[in-house]
């Protein structure tokens, strides 16, 4: 089994007929993922390479029964595009936008919870999720990964996370799904969903998590693992040179004061019974190693 | 963006937070001239962007004016933890009857904003809330609904103030917080909120950082943004829209995706080096990209050796390798470059690398590898004289 999106995840693209969206929404239908719809107000009735464009998300909803959104457009206007999307009923919402201000971030989680709940946002400021060989929805290379299990990934990076997809392939292991949370403050998704939804996949054997300095989601994902789970983790941490105050790319990752720390992090996972690995290579090794060690 | 105290007061003024009189001065004459102005006494502060600057000595109370003078005279040019004083502000002198803390930030681990409020001001409140958990009274507050009336009250009973200011605390925190929702900050600290010998309250410091994804609607940060970066290579950087960090050693840093670019840096500290920066090309890695980047990290005189480590996705690994190649062309580089190249069709740009290799070029298969040469090549230069 896979978590979050399967083969049945039909996914229209909100800005679908701006340059990101077309180039990555299409690359994600070559992949096989159900590409049904795009939205843009003042493009309705037209199509992107055959994919239908409509007016609003909820037109696009009756028309093509999509489930998923993708979301390709300029950060101003992200949050009412998430709630559009939710009030249409979609179970899922992508934001791979990067620089959605952190206010606007935590009042639109704070919307989806009090009026959305049946909605799940993913990101903003992340890569999407990918279930090889299913669905790929957002923008890491499909050609990188592998199905089939049994290992699932959740991160807050894209490269790093291409490279862990990368890695496990060359070695032959596959993957159910990997999902990119994103690197923004408020999260819509976090380590500890994911985690929960690994350790309840029967296909999931070994789950990898990659964090990186900023917040406290690591050390919660530490209490998840030492309390709730029979799943084998490896974790890998960015940021242990981090120096503190300054942000490293990502808003999210940003030491402050004496928070947020990669050692503390690595610390409580290492506590949780987490094999922590000091470099990626070591941490697809790791997860080689535990899947070998796999009855 | 962390604003110097001045700007953070100009900014909590804006929205009615009230503070106390004072002017930046940038000369020893502009201080003296701004507490004639003011009339003493006036506090000189010195105005940088790190704790510590009491202990420092950089600020200083002046009774009158030749005091300003020497004050001034001291504080300019003061290094304080790294940072070069370059501006004071000067300010009428308070009379403190009582000093509180107020700060309101993000909680990320529950997704709702947190105001933390104490009597207990003026010292710095991690002691204060490991000393005396109780003396610092925490509020979640609702993004939503924002910070209510109806919270505010139950919030300063709970900080136990004294009465006769509870009410005035309840207007500057209702300010407060439209400063810190309106203005798009991602911290508002006051530390210490004074109450003076008049019942009056007052701002005595402020420290606010802004969230720069939130700049497009906010023209008038301007000004802030303007006395920002100290460092060139960071100015340098920003002017050529890369994302980058200055550190202090000798091996450049260049890669694709910022989780990537602090891992690099991880593991150059791993085998015994020391990164000079922190820099992530985007996660496409395009060519003009990495040749913005190499200019930026070559102009570092610090740096004797440059790892670049891309892990090629949909950039494929030749499209990658031929872009550092031509970026190549474009930079007369003074330090050797070390490329680890990894992902999509790697094989097919590490083939390409290796037909330029040099001295100049080395490609490195694996990130510790491609480190470990980095680290050596740049030992080996700062060793010669």
């Amino acid at each position: 089994m896979t978590i979050l999106v399967d083969e049945t995840a039909k996914v229209l693209y909100q800005g679908l007929t701006g340059s990101q969206g077309r180039f990555y929404g299409l690359r994600n239908r070559a992949y096989g993922t159900q590409v049904v719809a795009g939205t843009n107000p003042r493009k309705a009735g037209t199509d992107v390479d055959g994919v239908p464009v409509f007016a609003t998300v909820a037109d696009a909803v009756t028309a093509t029964g999509a489930t998923v959104s993708c979301i390709f457009i300029p950060a101003p206007g992200v949050e009412a595009a998430v709630l559009e999307a939710a009030g249409a009923g979609l179970e899922l919402v992508v934001v791979i936008t990067e620089g959605v201000p952190t206010h606007d971030q935590a009042r639109l989680f704070r919307t989806l919870v009090r009026d959305f709940p049946g909605t799940r946002l993913l990101g903003p400021n992340c890569p999407g999720v990918i279930s090889p060989g299913r669905c790929n929805i957002g923008i890491t290379a499909g050609e990188i990964a592998m199905g089939g299990g049994p290992v699932g990934i959740v991160s807050r990076s894209g490269t790093l996370t291409y490279q862990a997809l990368h890695d496990l392939t060359r070695a032959g292991i596959g993957q159910t799904t990997c999902v990119g949370i994103g690197g923004d403050p408020v999260p819509g998704t976090t380590f500890v969903d994911c985690l929960a939804a690994f350790e309840a996949d029967p296909d999931t054997k070994v789950v990898l998590l990659i964090g990186e300095i900023g917040g406290s989601a690591e050390e919660e994902a530490a209490e998840f693992v030492a309390g709730e789970m029979t799943t084998p983790v490896v974790a890998y941490v960015a940021g242990v040179t981090a120096p503190p105050g300054r942000r490293m790319g990502h808003a999210g990752a940003i030491v402050s004061g004496t928070r947020g720390t990669a050692q503390a992090k690595i610390d409580a996972l290492r506590r949780a019974g987490a094999a922590v690995a000091r470099n990626p290579s070591e941490a697809a090794a790791l997860v080689a190693e535990a899947v070998a060690g796999l009855a | 963006m962390d604003l110097f105290e001045y700007h953070g007061k100009e900014l909590l003024a804006s929205f009615g937070v009230p503070v106390p009189a004072g002017e930046v001065a940038a000369t020893t004459a502009e201080a003296v001239a701004a507490g004639q102005r003011l009339g003493c006494p006036v506090v000189v502060k010195a105005q940088v962007r790190v704790g510590g600057r009491g202990k420092a000595g950089g600020i200083q109370v002046a009774t009158d004016l030749a005091e300003v003078a020497a004050a001034a005279e001291a504080i300019l040019g003061m290094d304080i933890r790294g940072h070069t004083v370059e501006r004071l502000w000067v300010e009428r002198a308070s009379d403190i009857a009582a000093e509180h803390y107020v700060s309101l930030t993000l909680d990320r681990s529950v997704r709702m904003h947190l105001g933390l409020l104490s009597a207990r001001g003026g010292v710095d409140i991690e002691v204060v809330a490991t000393e005396d958990p109780a003396a610092v009274a925490r509020a979640h507050i609702d993004p939503i609904d924002g910070l209510t009336t109806a919270q505010c009250r139950t919030w300063v009973a709970a900080a136990g103030l004294a009465d006769d200011v509870a009410e005035g605390v309840i207007e500057v925190l209702g300010r407060l917080w439209t400063a810190y929702a309106e203005g798009d900050a991602e911290l508002v600290e006051v530390n210490p909120l004074v109450v003076t010998g008049e019942g009056e309250l007052l701002a005595l410091d402020a420290k606010v950082t802004l969230d720069e994804s939130a700049a497009y609607r906010h023209p008038e940060w301007g000004g802030y943004a303007a006395t920002q970066a100290g460092d060139e290579r960071e100015q340098a950087a920003r002017a050529r829209g890369l994302q980058y960090v200055g550190l202090d050693g000798t091996v450049g840093i260049i890669a694709n995706g910022a989780g990537l670019a602090m891992s690099t840096l991880d593991v150059v500290d791993q085998v015994g080096g020391s990164p000079a920066n922190f820099l992530d090309i985007g996660g496409g890695a395009k060519a003009e990209a990495m040749a913005a980047a190499l200019e930026v990290v070559n102009a570092d005189r610090k740096v004797a050796a440059i790892f670049v480590n891309i892990f090629g996705g949909i950039t494929r690994g030749e499209e990658v390798a031929t872009g550092i190649v031509t970026a190549l062309e474009q930079v007369d580089l003074a330090s050797p470059i070390v490329v680890r190249l990894d992902g999509t069709n790697a094989a097919e740009g590490r083939a390409i690398l290796a037909r330029h290799e040099s001295d100049r070029l080395v490609s490195r298969p694996t990130m510790v590898e491609a480190a470990e040469t980095a680290v050596a090549l740049a030992a080996r230069r700062t060793a010669r004289p």
